[in-house]
Formats: structure tokens, C-alpha cells, sequence
């Protein structure tokens, strides 16, 4: 019997004495009914400890507002979600289906298992970025089941600017790559695309995070054992031709696909040999010929399925990541309350305070939190709980972080990295204390500390920004530098190193000391002036949508997903074996 | 009777001394010594034969069993695995598929009985069950014979003798000549004598097989000689016999049965007239509107035909009956059990098969004539494989799914097959009769309409959605009925819609369907899926939840389907279809049809099992039955609710197909578009006769081929005029169905 257990038993026995003792003129019938309600009473007790309380006052103003807010937010998602599903314009669009192609996403949707689930990544990579409308970046990517096999999908979309890489296309590429190889996901690239921007060729071609990683990226996953298929459903010209050639396995359709490192205009200008592009590197020169592919599709649906047929037969070796190692997960009750309060809970002024409690309520199993630590450091709140059945550790936000919270937050992230549990971190922070007494007791070392666990932790990481992402706390609570597994985005949220007020206060003193030194007299209004374009770069530059199109993330998600999404991506972060954890020197 | 020691000595020459030991062994059969015994204690039959397959013998199987009498089933190689075997006590193989050479084969089945010591042989009907030299092949060898005797077979078997006999003992006889001079000018003068239209029959046989009608003296030649040879080829008698055709008649029966002691009854009539290509697909009992006097009339005309002939056991006496003079004739006697039996049952409470034994047994009948209660109404459907639209040709294939109504007190459905059996080219492709009884012939109806909404085949055409016609017709309902009902409304029957505004009904009908199946098949698909991925009930099976997830949207797919509309054969109306799987659970249908698109339907559907499903659309919840299965590179999809069902084709994803598959599509996507002129065998069958040969000029119409399957002829003729090319078919030769036969070209 568990010490647990035992106590539950000797609480049942107490209570029974005294209630029977009560009873004892009602008889031994009465006794027996008592005793059996008491134990009910006691056993749902014993599983509800840890659920948390309501925690939302629906009734208040403050729900309201938020609620409305959001609903606003939430809407602008969608209108900026619609814009890029809809692809490259309809001109492009039709001029696709022409040539009997799919969409990208229609060919994902194809490829994964029907009526399964699909996680797309950094919708609205590239909004408003450039000049020109770049939806969704010019490539989706994102995971999803084949066979039951988790997949990373990296798709051109052709209909934006002939499927070219702008630098934002290669950095979405090489982020589903990295996600690819943290995660251990087999990689199917969709090509169809015309290579390198060239008018941002210097942008895109010479870095080391540039075109030329790609590649360099598929050689050393296939060498990890991770599998890198290539399905050509329309042109891979020049570098892009390196997609195939350099996977394991690749596919090209009659017709429509092309391999080749220069294109029958340049072949005439520089050999005047006069070829057609299907002659010059369509899939028979490559399937028959030049051994550069290695299936036959007839049309793009065939090729298609044929990537479907790849994976089937994947069998990654040994302790690579046999199929779905993933834990065994036991019967799990949806949260208590509803997701969709989520929606109600932040607001988006973030000198208003919300609890962490009310968000992890409503992502969690059955609502069930098991906080470590309550009483301590209260303004991190830590714990265990279960997403669907699989057990995390979650650290939220309930304030600026003190001293003692940075050492109870690096304290957990240890406990979790000993026990091989994924972090889940719900940030939600302007950042540490600061003033005398806060330095004096040696904030930026406990800081340290945190920051030191949340950099060497080997457990998958997840984070979920709720609400303000301020200075150091972004580092401690696992910014996107933290190397996070996935890092979502809430409409509401705002990410900077501090918050638009306190940076015009800040470098309007300074400039203030300039003119001083330079006996120029500021006036008032002037002042003013210039903290409004401080403050107004800041609220631009901290909006979600400028973090999503940048890639500071991983996506813009509705609260109400939260938990889903929680889900998917632990479900894709346990992929592989645990591995051991090392940290570097802690400052005591 | 001859003593069964002489006929197992005689056996003991046939067989090897070993090889009847272990009969022995293997069979349940009471010694010799209790045989012997049999025949002075007049002991009953313990154990039968049933030399039949399909539904009687499951039918017969059921009775026996009720009594306790054991049974042994034959079967040819083609039913080795068929109902009726693995509802039989024991079985014997008889011999390969072919009927001649298995259910024909007397002498296979005699000595099946004498191997398993079965005491009496049913025939059923069909088969043997007419046949005299079998009834005395039975005597001969010391088993009864569980019908009439052979004699009144034979008397009753040549329609030419039976009118002679049934004129003698006042029986009224339609207008004919019934002579034995087959010469065929003397035939033709005859018919002219009686006065077209004439009817041509065979002498032997039954069930419309042979039979024509010949509308003028132009006609006539051909007809008898397509008579001749089809009856040569059912029955080995090719003598034909000709009558006055009525033009507005009644097919009405009379269910009559002796004793061996002399005593025949009357167990009512039935009304048979629903036919189509001469067979009977609608039976009821009793006929509707004719008085008791006109009933008291046809049957005592029905026991003095049988009286007339001996008879004993079960019989059936068929009148036509001209709705315009309101006379009654004679057309012949069926010296068996019928196919429709089951209609007199319900109505008198009796089981015909227990008659039928307690006869052969000696004993006298149960009841006398004024014993013979008639309650209710009762109607038999008989559910065919066959092409409705293409003039009821018979149908092949496998039931894929196959689920009857559930039987009660009042429904019945007999049946010979099961969900994966085939419907062969070898027999007779009936899948099953339904029989329902109501206390009026309303009531029946009501039922009748129900149960045939509820009866779903799927896998091969059948002639369900037909008879649903028949029997929701006004004319029909009102019991108005007679034997060319179906031709003379075929403009209602054969189309699903009389005007426009029907057709819009029908073709949305179909659309919410298309709707309810794409809906079911997501539901069916996730179900699958979540199966697949929950062993290890691994975390992975979040990708597999109710509806799938996408983050910022809702997924959605497309999917095409074909509606087959049975009435516009050939004309595949596609049905393209968005779904959208909405966050409450639901999906949204949105069909896409002519560049427009409808206001789309929410559906919310709950999985029951396998195939069932309860749907609700818009508040209003029904149940719902899907079946799918394949057929090459065509999934095929039937629906089921309320009194709907629809038929879908919807292509097979890649998925399925490998690359060499797909080069395989490609030639029969060719082939399936066939050039013009192009001649396809309509069925599947033998080649009897090949009237043209190729590079011969024909006209539009004129026969080229005549093809033989079930038993029953048909004439291939020229589309068009032209010239024949690439006939290369000889008689004798097997066709498969749609294969092409000949092309007609304009050039030579």
C-alpha cells in the first residue's frame, strides 16, 4: 500500500468512526450506506486535488472587455489567415490548376492520413514584409501523420512569385527544417519552385542561415538517420535542384516536374544546344536516364500517393526513433472548463494583472494542476499536470520575477530535466525586478540560474506567449533564443525588450542629455513628439503579426487552440529518446 | 417398391466394396434391416433429399427440421460453400456447375440419396421437379418421391395431352391447336384459324421459357423456330403448341392438394399477373376483387383437373382469366410445389411443406374443404439480380452487402443466399422473395412498401427499385391488375420522373444523399483511422481526433461522386461535394454543381456500427445504412433512409493502386469508350447462333448474333446500318459481359 494510500485510508476510518458514533442510533444498515458514500466522497476527493478553481468572474467588466477585444483580434487573424490561403491571386491560382497542379496545401492535404490533423507553422511568415504581398511567405510547412508517421512537410507555393525564395522563404524552410531535426520528423519537400529570389540574392544566397543551409541541412538529418524525401511536382531549377538530389528518395511527375542546374534558356545561351525543359530534365531523362529520381508518377496525384507509399515503408533503425516511441497515454478527461474562456481571460493592456491558474485551467487534464512550490516565489507558478495523458511541467507568469521566483523556476526546470518532462512555459512577463534592494540581493544572479536551466534542459520546451514578453524574462521563460521545440503567439500578445512608455521615458532622458550638453533647449511639446514615435515604433515593432512575419515565432494561435495545439506538438517533441541533461557552471 | 438389400447389391457392383463401407461410415443412414422393416410398418420418412439449391431448399430444410426429419443437401462445385449446403444436415457434391450435369442429373442425386440413406427425394421445383422418368427413377429405387405421381407428371407435362384431358372432364380450355403435326406451314394455317395474336409455346417446360407471341403471319416463322430451339434446349422436347393470345388477361392460379387416399382440396387462389419477359415477379393471395362465387368456381374447376389426372401432393392449376369477358380458361397444371407458395400459406396458416411430406407419408389430409380458413391478404415480391432497364436481362455478381428485412410473424423472407455469396450465370438469379401479410390487402400493402424500402442488396443490379414502383403505382394499389401491367404502364414505371418538376425532386433527393454519404464516409474514415492508431493508445492518436484539426481554420475537403441513376443508365450525373468539419462536431455539405453552388446543409452524424449511422440534418434525425465496396478501380456506394436508397460510383484514390495498376486503368478507361458502332455483349452468356458474318452488309435491327444465358435467348441486332467487322464468334463460344462482340463500320 502507497504511503498515499494509507493515509487515505486512515482519513477513512477517522471519518467513519466519528460519523458512525454520530449514527449509531440509525442503525447498522445506515452505517454501511454511510461508510460506502464516504468512501465515494473521500476516492473523488483523492483524484480532485489538484483542480483548480474557477478562477473567471463571467459577470465582471473586465471579462467582458476581454472578451471583446479578443473577438476583435481574433477576427483580424482570420481576415489575415483567409488573404493567405488563398494563395498567390487568382490568376495564379487558375494558372496552376491549368497545368493539373494542386494547391500546396490541397497536396499536404493529400499526403497525410484523411481526416487526420495538420500543424501548419508561421502562417503569416513575410506579412507585411516586403513590398509585395508574400503570402505565407511563398512556402507552407508544417506537420502532420503518414501512416501514423509524423511528418515535416516543407510545400512551395508556385503561385507566389513562381514558388522563389525570398529570405524569409529560407528561413521558414531551414525553421521546419530545425524543428525537423530537434523533433526527429522524416522531411517530405513539396518542390515546385524557382529557386532564389534573384534581385535578393545577397539576402538569400552567401549567409550561413541562407539558401546553401538547406542542403547542408538534409545531409546531416539523413545522416541522423532522419529521412529526407523529396516529391518534385513542378520546377526545381539551379540550387533548387540540390532539394532532390540531395534526398534519400524523390519523386517526380511526368509533365510538370523539372530538374535541372541551368534551364533550356540558359543551356542555349551557353552551349546553343536547343532543348525542351521535359527533354532537358523532366522525370524520364531522370527516372530512365540520369538516375538523379527515383519514382515514375504519371500525374501529380500519383506522385502523390507515391509519397504516401515512402513513408509507409519507412523503418527508422534502433533507438534513431523506432515508429511512434512515443509515451503510452492512459485514459485523460478533457479540462473541467471551457477553452474557449481563454478567449476571455488576457487582456491587452498589460499593466492589468490575470492569473496564470485561470489559463493552465483550461489546458490541462481535467483542470488538474499539482503546484510545486505555492507558497514561495508565488509570482512563477510551477507544477505538474497532463496535456491528453502526457505528463509537463508548466511554468507560468503571475508578475515581474523576483529573486525567489527565478530560483524556484530554475529548481523546476532541474526536476523536470531528472524526470524527462516536457516544460510547457506561459509567459506573461514585463521582466525582473529591478531597483536597489532587488540588485543588492543579487536578481541578475538568480536570474542567471533560470536562464542557465532554461538553456541547458534536454526536455522538449514549449512556449506559449499569453500576454507581454518583456527584457530578460522573454530569455528565463524561453524566448525563441531558448531554442524552444515551438513557440506560439497569442493575438493579444507583445514582445519586446521593454514595454513603449518605459523606452520613450528612457530615450527621451537620454536625448534629453544630449541637447543639454549641447545647450539645446527642449520644449515640451517636443518631447511629446518624440516619446509618441518611440512608444508608436515600439507597439508596431511589438505586435504579434511583426514577431510572426519575421519568424520570432512559430505561429499566431487562438487561445482557445491553446491546449490542441499544446497537445500536437508535445505529441511531435516526444518523438525521439530522452537525452541527458548537462548544465554549465550555476553562479551561487 | 423394390427391396433396398437389392438395390445396394446392385450398388455394390457400381461402387467399390470400400467406398460404400465408408459411406457408410460417413453417413448417418439406419441400417439396411430398419429399411426393410420400413415397408410393412409404414414407417415415415426420417430423412430427405432435397434435389434442389437456393431458396426452396432452404425453404424445405426449415420444415424438416421443425419435424425432426434429417436432411441432406446436393450441390454442384458452383455452391460449394451456398446456404443450403451449410443448412443441411449432411451433403453431397453431384457434379460440376453446369445444371445438366448436377441438378439434372437424376442419377448423381438417386445415388446421393442411397449413399446417405435418405428415404424420400423433395425436388422443389424447377430442376427435376417436372420430370417423370425422375418421380419413376425414384420409385424405381425404393425412395419416395415427396410430389404427384409420375403419371399425372407426365399427363400434366405435355400441355397437349392436358387439355385434351382437362376438355374431357369439363375443365374450359382457351381456343388452340394442340396437335402432334409440328409441320410448320399446317402450324401457320392454324394460328390463322385462331386468329392473331397467337401465343407459341413449348408442350414441356414452364416458367415463359419459349414462349412468343406473334403479333402477325410475318412474325411467325421465326418466332417458332427461336420456340423450337429454346425448348430443345430447356427440356429436349422441341413439340410446340398454339393458342388464342387475350390481350387484357388475368393470371390467376389455384393451389390445389390430394392425398393418397383419394381426397383433393382447394387452397385458394393466387393472383400472378405482375410478369415481366412472361415470369411472375408480384404474387398475392387472394385474388384481388373477384367474388367468392367466382373463387368457389376456379376451384372447384382446380380439383376436378386434378381429380382428373390422379393426383396427389401438392399442384397448382393455372386459369387466365379475360378481364373482358370475365372467363376463366385452363392454361395448365404445375405438377409441384410454386415459387410463390408462401402467399397461400399466409393466408390459409398451413405449411405446404408439412402437407407436402404428411402426404408422401401416406397420411390423409389435415383438414377437409370447408376446414380451409382465408384471413388477410399476403403478397410476394421476388427480388431478382437483373438489369431492369435493360429489358430485365439477368444479372451476375457478388452480394457485397446484403441484409433482408428481419422476419416476424407477418414478414417473411426466403432466401438462398447470404452477404458474399455470387449470383452465377448457372441458376436462376433470384436472391429472394419477400412475403408480407396484412389483415386486408391495404394493410399488406402498407408493409409490403416498407419492407421493400428496407431491403438492401447491393453489389449487382437487382430489380428492388422496380418492384418498389410496382407497388407504390395507383393502378396497382387500386388491384387493377393484369398480365401486361408493366407494359402497358411502362412510361411510369421505367423513368423516375413523369415532368420536370419531378425530375428537379428526384435529382435534389439524390443530392441530399450524395450529401449524407460524404458526411458518413468522413465519420467512417476517422473511425478507421482512430482504430488503427489507438493500439498503444499512444499520444499520436491526437492527430487522429473526431475532426480533424487545422490552426486557424476549419479543414475542409472535396469529394466526387456519380450518382447511377438506374433510370438514366448509362448517364452518371456527377455530384461534387465540400465539406467543411465545423468546430461544433458537424460538417457542412456544400454542393458544387454548374459553376454554382447550393446554401450549404449542416450534418451531425453518430457511427451506430459498421454500416449504420444516425444523421440529423437541420433537427430532423434518421437512420442511415451505407455499404461500400469495390469494384476495380470504382468504389461503389449505396444509401439506405427513410424510403430513399441511391447508388454512388466515386473513383478509388491512388492510394490503392500501384504504378502498373494505373497503366491497367488506362486501357480499360480506352476500352470502356468505345468507338462508335462498337456491339458489347449486353450479358454475360453462350453464343447459340451467328447469323451474319463479318464484312456482310446489314441494316439497322437486323439480328446478328442470338445469345443464350439463364436459359433464356436473346437476339443481338446491328445498331446501324453498315458493315460488319471483327466478328469472330462461333456457337459454343462463352461470352463475357460487355465484351465486345462485332463492330459496325459504314465502309467495308
Amino acid at each position: 500500500m502507497t504511503r498515499e494510500e494509507s493515509a487515505a485510508e486512515k482519513l477513512y476510518n477517522m471519518t467513519i468512526n466519528v460519523i458512525a458514533g454520530k449514527a449509531a442510533a440509525a442503525g447498522a444498515t445506515r452505517t454501511e450506506s454511510l461508510r460506502k458514500s464516504i468512501s465515494s466522497i473521500i476516492h473523488k476527493r483523492e483524484m480532485s486535488l489538484g483542480v483548480l478553481p474557477d478562477g473567471v468572474d463571467r459577470n465582471s467588466d473586465a471579462f467582458a472587455r476581454n472578451s471583446q477585444v479578443m473577438e476583435g483580434l481574433l477576427s483580424q487573424l482570420r481576415s489575415h489567415i483567409r488573404k493567405v490561403l488563398a494563395g498567390g491571386g487568382p490568376e495564379a491560382v487558375n494558372r496552376n490548376r491549368g497545368r493539373n497542379k494542386l494547391l500546396p496545401r490541397e497536396r499536404i492535404e493529400r499526403l497525410i492520413d484523411p481526416g487526420s490533423s495538420f500543424l501548419e507553422l508561421s502562417q503569416l511568415a513575410g506579412h507585411e514584409l516586403y513590398g509585395e504581398f508574400l503570402p505565407s511567405g511563398g512556402i507552407i510547412s508544417g506537420i502532420g501523420p503518414v501512416h501514423g508517421r509524423l511528418c515535416m512537410f516543407v510545400a512551395n507555393d508556385p503561385t507566389v512569385k513562381g514558388g522563389t525564395y525570398y529570405p524569409i522563404t529560407v528561413k521558414k524552410h531551414l525553421r521546419a527544417q530545425e524543428i525537423a531535426s530537434q523533433c526527429k520528423l522524416p522531411c517530405l519537400y513539396l518542390v515546385d519552385s524557382g529557386g532564389a529570389f534573384l534581385p535578393k540574392q545577397a539576402e538569400v544566397f552567401p549567409d550561413k542561415e541562407n539558401f546553401g543551409r538547406i542542403f547542408y541541412n538534409q545531409a546531416v538529418m539523413s545522416a541522423q538517420g532522419i529521412p529526407q524525401i523529396a516529391l518534385v511536382l513542378g520546377s526545381c531549377t539551379a540550387g533548387g535542384a540540390y532539394i532532390p538530389a540531395m534526398a534519400d528518395e524523390s519523386v517526380m511527375v511526368k509533365g510538370n516536374a523539372t530538374i535541372f542546374l541551368a534551364g533550356p534558356p540558359l543551356v542555349k545561351a551557353a552551349t546553343g544546344e536547343e532543348i525542351s525543359a521535359e527533354d532537358l530534365g523532366g522525370a524520364t531523362v531522370h527516372c530512365k536516364t540520369s538516375g538523379v529520381s527515383d519514382y515514375f508518377a504519371v500525374d501529380e496525384l500519383h506522385g502523390l500517393a507515391m509519397g504516401r507509399n515512402i513513408i509507409k515503408n519507412l523503418c527508422m533503425a534502433g533507438e534513431k526513433g523506432s515508429p511512434n516511441a512515443l509515451k503510452h497515454v492512459y485514459h485523460y478527461k478533457e479540462p473541467i472548463y471551457d477553452v474557449r474562456e481563454l478567449r476571455s481571460i488576457a487582456p491587452t493592456d498589460h499593466k492589468q494583472h490575470f492569473d496564470a491558474r485561470s489559463v493552465i485551467a483550461r489546458i490541462v487534464d481535467g483542470s488538474e494542476f499539482d503546484e510545486f512550490k505555492k507558497l514561495y516565489g508565488a509570482t512563477l507558478v510551477t507544477g505538474f499536470a497532463r496535456i491528453f495523458g502526457q505528463p509537463v511541467g508548466i511554468l507560468g507568469n503571475n508578475g515581474i520575477l523576483f529573486n525567489e521566483s527565478a530560483l524556484k523556476g530554475a529548481h523546476f526546470i532541474e526536476i523536470c530535466a531528472q524526470r524527462s518532462i516536457p516544460l510547457v512555459f506561459l509567459q506573461n512577463i514585463t521582466g525582473f525586478m529591478v531597483g536597489s534592494r532587488a540588485e543588492a540581493n543579487g536578481i541578475a544572479k538568480s536570474g542567471a540560474k533560470m536562464v542557465m536551466a532554461v538553456s541547458c534542459v534536454k526536455v522538449p520546451k514549449i512556449t506559449v506567449i499569453i500576454g507581454g514578453s518583456f527584457g530578460a524574462g522573454n530569455y528565463a521563460m524561453c524566448g525563441r533564443a531558448y531554442n524552444p521545440n515551438f513557440l506560439f503567439v497569442w493575438p493579444n500578445a507583445r514582445i519586446s525588450v521593454m514595454g513603449g512608455t518605459q523606452a520613450a521615458d528612457v530615450l527621451a532622458q537620454v536625448e534629453q542629455g544630449n541637447k543639454k550638453r549641447r545647450g539645446i533647449q527642449w520644449t515640451t511639446d517636443e518631447e511629446k513628439a518624440f516619446k509618441e514615435k518611440v512608444a508608436e515604433a515600439y507597439d508596431r515593432e511589438g505586435s504579434p503579426y511583426y514577431s510572426t512575419a519575421r519568424l520570432w515565432d512559430d505561429g499566431v494561435i487562438d487561445p482557445a487552440d491553446t491546449r490542441k495545439i499544446l497537445g500536437l506538438c508535445i505529441s511531435a517533441s516526444v518523438n525521439s529518446t530522452p537525452q541527458e541533461t548537462k548544465y554549465g557552471v550555476f553562479r551561487m | 417398391m423394390a427391396p433396398i438389400a437389392t438395390i445396394l447389391g446392385r450398388k455394390i457392383h457400381r461402387w467399390s466394396l470400400s467406398r460404400l463401407s465408408q459411406a457408410k461410415k460417413l453417413s448417418s443412414s439406419p441400417s439396411s434391416s430398419d429399411y426393410r422393416d420400413s415397408k410393412s410398418s409404414s414407417k415415415l420418412i426420417e430423412k430427405i433429399l432435397i434435389a434442389n439449391r437456393g431458396e426452396i431448399a432452404c425453404r424445405i430444410m426449415k420444415t424438416a427440421k421443425r419435424l425432426g426429419i434429417r436432411t441432406v443437401a446436393v450441390y454442384s462445385d458452383a455452391d460449394r460453400y451456398s446456404l443450403h449446403v451449410k443448412s443441411a444436415d449432411e451433403a453431397v457434391c453431384i457434379g460440376p456447375p453446369p445444371a445438366k450435369l448436377s441438378y439434372l442429373n437424376a442419377n448423381s442425386i438417386v445415388e446421393a440419396a442411397v449413399r446417405t440413406g435418405a428415404q424420400a427425394i423433395h425436388p422443389g421445383y424447377g430442376f427435376l421437379s417436372e420430370n417423370a422418368e425422375f418421380a419413376q427413377l425414384c420409385e424405381d429405387e425404393a425412395l419416395t418421391f415427396i410430389g404427384p405421381p409420375a403419371s399425372a407428371i407426365r399427363d400434366m407435362g405435355d400441355k397437349s395431352a392436358s387439355k385434351r384431358i382437362m376438355g374431357e372432364a369439363g375443365v374450359p380450355l382457351v381456343p388452340g391447336y394442340h396437335g402432334a403435326d409440328q409441320d410448320i406451314d399446317l402450324m401457320q394455317s392454324e394460328a390463322e384459324k385462331i386468329g392473331y395474336p397467337v401465343l407459341i409455346k413449348p408442350t414441356h417446360g414452364g416458367g415463359g421459357k419459349g414462349m412468343r407471341i406473334v403479333q402477325n403471319s410475318n412474325e411467325f416463322v421465326e418466332s417458332f423456330l427461336a420456340a423450337q430451339r429454346e425448348a430443345a434446349a430447356s427440356f429436349g422436347v422441341d413439340t410446340i403448341l398454339l393458342e388464342k393470345y387475350i390481350t387484357r388477361p388475368r393470371h390467376i392460379e389455384v393451389q390445389i392438394f390430394g392425398d393418397k387416399h383419394g381426397n383433393v382440396l382447394y387452397l385458394y387462389e393466387r393472383d400472378c399477373s405482375l410478369q415481366r419477359r412472361h415470369q411472375k415477379i408480384i404474387e398475392e393471395a387472394p385474388a384481388p376483387d373477384i367474388t367468392n362465387e367466382f373463387r368457389f368456381q376456379m376451384g372447384q374447376a382446380a380439383v376436378s383437373a386434378a381429380k382428373a389426372v390422379g393426383y396427389y401432393n401438392a399442384g397448382t392449376v393455372e386459369f387466365i382469366v379475360d378481364t373482358v369477358s370475365g372467363q376463366f380458361y385452363f392454361m395448365e397444371m404445375n405438377t409441384r410445389l410454386q415459387v410463390e407458395h408462401p402467399v397461400t400459406e399466409m393466408v390459409v396458416h398451413q405449411d405446404l411443406v408439412e402437407w407436402q411430406i404428411r402426404v408422401a407419408n401416406g397420411e390423409p389430409l389435415p383438414i377437409t374443404q370447408s376446414e380451409v380458413p382465408l384471413s388477410g391478404h399476403a403478397f410476394e415480391a421476388r427480388i431478382y439480380a437483373e438489369n431492369v432497364p435493360k429489358g430485365f436481362l439477368p444479372a451476375t455478381g457478388v452480394l457485397h452487402h446484403y441484409r433482408p428485412v428481419p422476419f416476424s410473424d407477418t414478414v417473411r423472407v426466403e432466401t438462398g443466399v447470404e452477404q458474399g455469396d455470387a449470383v452465377s450465370m448457372h441458376y436462376d438469379p433470384m436472391i429472394a422473395k419477400l412475403v408480407v401479410w396484412g389483415e386486408s390487402r391495404a394493410a399488406a400493402l402498407v408493409k409490403l412498401k416498407d419492407c421493400l424500402a428496407k431491403f438492401q442488396v447491393a453489389g449487382l443490379p437487382t430489380n428492388i427499385n422496380f418492384l418498389r414502383k410496382l407497388s407504390n403505382h395507383w393502378a396497382f394499389e387500386k388491384g387493377q391488375v393484369e398480365t401486361h401491367f408493366i407494359e402497358h404502364y411502362k412510361d411510369e414505371l421505367f423513368s423516375d420522373s413523369v415532368n420536370a418538376e419531378q425530375a428537379e425532386e428526384v435529382y435534389e433527393a439524390a443530392k441530399f444523399s450524395a450529401a449524407i454519404v460524404a458526411a458518413c464516409l468522413c465519420k467512417k474514415e476517422n473511425s478507421i483511422m482512430k482504430e488503427n492508431h489507438q493500439d498503444g493508445r499512444s499520444l499520436l492518436s491526437i492527430w487522429y481526433s473526431e475532426h480533424p484539426f487545422r490552426v486557424n481554420y476549419c479543414a475542409h475537403r472535396d469529394m466526387e461522386l456519380e450518382w447511377e441513376n438506374e433510370f438514366n443508365t448509362g448517364n452518371l450525373v456527377p455530384m461534387k461535394l465540400i465539406i467543411t468539419y465545423q468546430q461544433d462536431g458537424s460538417y457542412l455539405l456544400v454542393s458544387e454543381s454548374g459553376g454554382g453552388s447550393s446554401p450549404g446543409i449542416k450534418l451531425k452524424v453518430k457511427q451506430l456500427d459498421e454500416h449504420d449511422f444516425r444523421v440529423e440534418a437541420d433537427g430532423l434525425s434518421v437512420i442511415v445504412t451505407l455499404a461500400v465496396y469495390s469494384q476495380g478501380s470504382i468504389k461503389h456506394l449505396h444509401i439506405w433512409h427513410g424510403f430513399q436508397h441511391h447508388h454512388f460510383r466515386q473513383k478509388v484514390g491512388l492510394e490503392l493502386s500501384e504504378e502498373d495498376e494505373i497503366q491497367d486503368k488506362q486501357t480499360s478507361i480506352e476500352t470502356a469508350a468505345h468507338s462508335p458502332g462498337t456491339v458489347v455483349a449486353p450479358m454475360a452468356g453462350l453464343v447459340v447462333k451467328v447469323l451474319a458474318q463479318s464484312g456482310v452488309k446489314v441494316e439497322a435491327g437486323q439480328p446478328i448474333l442470338v445469345l443464350e444465358a439463364m436459359k433464356m435467348e436473346h437476339v443481338v441486332k446491328a445498331p446501324s446500318a453498315g458493315f460488319i467487322h471483327e466478328l469472330n464468334l462461333s456457337p459454343g463460344k462463352q461470352v463475357s459481359d460487355g465484351s465486345i462482340l462485332f463492330k459496325i463500320k459504314d465502309d467495308e
